[in-house]
């Protein structure tokens, strides 16, 4: 390299193009950077604005594809305002878009227009782990006969490994109705409902499946999921839930593809 | 979590021959059923599933290279939720009273 | 640049998973996962199809499953979209090693980026943005086109940009830093000729004045795709590269020059937005196709002639 081009260089890094062009994306508030102008001394407000544009709206899609249910649900004008904000406040750290969305359900949970739909996040929790579930690693989920070889004595301590797509999403608000409802095109017509609902979420091939957990089915799950022997989460869905049918939710782990694989004896 | 009744050995292997009796012979609901099961408010077992919806199917998270969609200000008239959501009653929203939209709303 | 011919005509190795499908003179589409039916229903199709990288990164799922179908019977264009290769910091060395990584797994025909960049320290702005043109960049953005190259093993295809602003700093053409970017790293090019048309309209030059200080031998795929309509601050036009609709008349024209020039080159229809049913964007291909399928005639027959 040139003496000439490393001086530049120098120059350059101490004071990048990025570090002036950057700032005002996604501030509105800001003026228009002094390293950009218009060709030929024209200004560059308008065509400065058309790279605000384009950060801002994309990143709203982004999150209108993520949250479809809860778009529709808000209207799209409340959902694209909502998400404004959350762009601004909150951009996205990876370009891999599927990712981004992760703290928009707290986010909405403490929007201020949002508060007479306090069950919005909830369905929004369940929408995120839709798209988590849609790109986990591929694996297959448990066959039935995997217990077979497992000694009744053995049981009580073997250890269910989750299926990588297997997600679980709880709410004190009926939101696996309200989502599932939402997540079509087709119309509905009155949702009332007042249970809490918590919801499972698999991929055991190629098709998300979100399904409403019976009383004592999250706790259940959750112990599994952080490596607890099927006894210990068995007492403790009992001790959450009286009404916690073991039978059932064994049958229902399994029909769902939760899991992956089993470990017991040692 | 002292107070946490055991579950004995007899009583999961009985669980999980139960299950898999039950597996066996399950058949599953069709969506059409799910949902309808579902939207009743009424079904709380794992039997009903959900298939997901293909809205998203060409990825969420899709990259765009361009878009011309004027979004980067913000309306004022755009914090009114206006979807669905005068369809859905449950205990404890504030459906009826709309929050009067007293603040300014920022640039 | 000899090496970059032998590269792109890497045939299928013996450990491939895929079948090598010949991309010379073809056209093809962006691939959408709502058009998988139908393009499956339709059996094989003529055409390549093209999809951007980072759509693909997940560990797996329903995205992996549709490009496998796809990579089987169609020849592959890897287009990666937020590599930031013109930006002032750093490659980012995990999402490169995503990127070797899709390279690896389905050896697509052609490997392109963006002369661009989209991430400012952290943050990730989903736009494809601008840089001035000067011998500091060029440096920065040859070295980040070399890194991505011996990361991958092979060469790229650098795409030039629409822009909307200028930086009063640049001290070289687009096309001067073009040119010199490709000497330098032995990359190819791809020319996005909606790109052209969307800059000049907007700056005020030619189009055909850029293409015809655009080198030209260095281009291995060219893009189309639809623009839309603004004003600037004077009231002049102003084109977004929108993606959201069909080419423009205008931009068939240039095209249709930039292929008598250069010859038959892999053609892709981008569209992004608004993305119509599969019959409206293979009939798009197709009307490239038939401008492909026209020159290369000629291009035989000059051929024959220079042999006699």
């Amino acid at each position: 390299m040139l003496p000439a081009e490393l001086r530049e260089l120098d120059r350059s890094v101490q004071s990048s193009y990025a570090e002036s062009f950057a700032p005002a994306l996604l501030d509105p508030g800001r003026v228009t950077p002094a390293a950009v102008a218009g060709p030929h001394g024209k200004a560059a407000t308008k065509r400065y604005n058309v790279y605000r544009n384009n950060v801002t709206a994309s990143l709203i899609n982004a999150l209108a594809a993520v949250f479809p249910a809860t778009q529709r649900i808000t209207g799209t004008d409340f959902f694209r305002a909502m998400a404004r904000f959350h762009v601004r406040a909150t951009p996205p750290v990876s370009p891999l878009l599927f990712e981004y969305g992760r703290d928009f359900p707290d986010f909405i949970e403490r929007y201020e227009y949002a508060q007479s739909l306090p069950w919005l996040a909830d369905v929004a929790r369940i929408e995120r782990a839709w798209l988590d579930a849609y790109h986990a690693a591929d694996a297959e989920p448990l066959a039935p006969q995997a217990f077979a070889p497992i000694p009744p004595e053995h049981l009580g301590n073997t250890i269910l490994l989750p299926h990588p797509a297997m997600r679980i999403v709880r709410s004190r608000y009926p939101a696996v109705t309200i989502f599932s409802a939402n997540r079509g095109r087709d119309p509905f017509g009155q949702i009332e409902a007042a249970d809490p609902e918590d919801a499972l979420v698999t991929r055991p091939k190629l098709e998300v499946v979100v399904r409403h957990l019976p009383p004592g089915g999250a706790v259940f799950l959750t112990h599994l999921m952080s490596g607890e022997p099927l006894g210990a989460a068995a007492s403790a869905a009992l001790a959450d839930s009286p009404s916690f049918d073991l039978p059932a939710n064994i049958a229902g782990i399994l029909a769902a593809g939760a899991f992956s694989d089993v470990k017991f004896g040692g | 979590m002292s107070m946490r009744s055991t579950v004995s050995t007899s009583v999961l292997a009985g669980a999980v021959a139960t299950a898999l009796a039950s597996f066996a012979s399950a058949a599953p609901l069709t969506e059409a059923e799910g949902k309808a099961a579902m939207e009743s408010g009424k079904e709380k077992c794992y039997g009903v599933s959900l298939a997901g919806m293909n809205d998203c199917a060409a990825g969420p998270g899709t990259t765009c290279q361009g878009t011309s969609t004027v979004d980067f200000q913000g309306n004022a008239w755009s914090f009114v939720a206006g979807g669905t959501c005068a369809s859905i009653k449950v205990p404890g929203d504030r459906q009826g009273s709309p929050e009067p939209l007293t603040r300014d709303v920022p640039a | 640049m000899n090496d970059l011919v032998t590269y792109r005509a890497t045939p299928a190795s013996a450990t491939s998973r895929f079948p090598a499908h010949p991309i010379a003179g073809l056209a093809g589409t962006s691939f959408k996962h709502e058009h998988l039916p139908a393009i499956l229903d339709e059996g094989k199709q003529e055409g390549f199809f093209e999809v951007h990288a980072e759509n693909y990164m997940g560990a797996g799922g329903p995205p992996h499953d549709a490009l496998t179908r796809i990579r089987r019977d169609h020849p592959v264009s890897l287009h990666g979209v937020c590599m930031s290769i013109g930006g002032p910091q750093p490659i980012d060395k995990t999402h490169l090693a995503r990127f070797k990584a899709l390279v690896d797994r389905y050896e697509p025909t052609l490997v392109s980026e963006h002369l661009a960049w989209s991430t400012h320290d952290t943050t990730f702005f989903n736009d494809l943005l601008p840089l001035p043109y000067t011998q500091a960049t060029l440096a920065r953005v040859a070295d980040h086109i070399d890194e991505v190259q011996v990361a991958i093993g092979r060469p790229i295809l650098l795409e030039n940009p629409s822009t909307y602003v200028v930086f009063p700093e640049s001290t070289m053409s687009e096309t001067g830093f073009i040119r010199e970017i490709a000497r330098r790293t032995g990359c190819g090019l791809l020319l996005d000729v909606s790109n052209v048309f969307v800059s000049a309209t907007n700056h005020g030059y030619s189009p055909l004045a850029y293409l015809a200080a655009f080198p030209l031998d260095q281009v291995g795929e060219i893009h189309l795709a639809g623009h839309a309509r603004q004003t600037d601050d004077e009231g002049d036009l102003l084109l977004i590269d929108s993606h959201d609709g069909p080419v423009a008349d205008a931009v068939w024209k240039l095209y249709d020059l930039v292929i008598g020039r250069c010859g038959p080159m892999p053609t892709l229809i981008e569209w992004d937005s608004d993305i119509p049913d599969w019959p409206v964007l293979r009939a798009e291909a197709a009307a490239a196709q038939a401008i492909l399928d026209r020159h290369a005639r000629t291009f035989t027959q000059e051929k024959i002639r220079a042999s006699r």
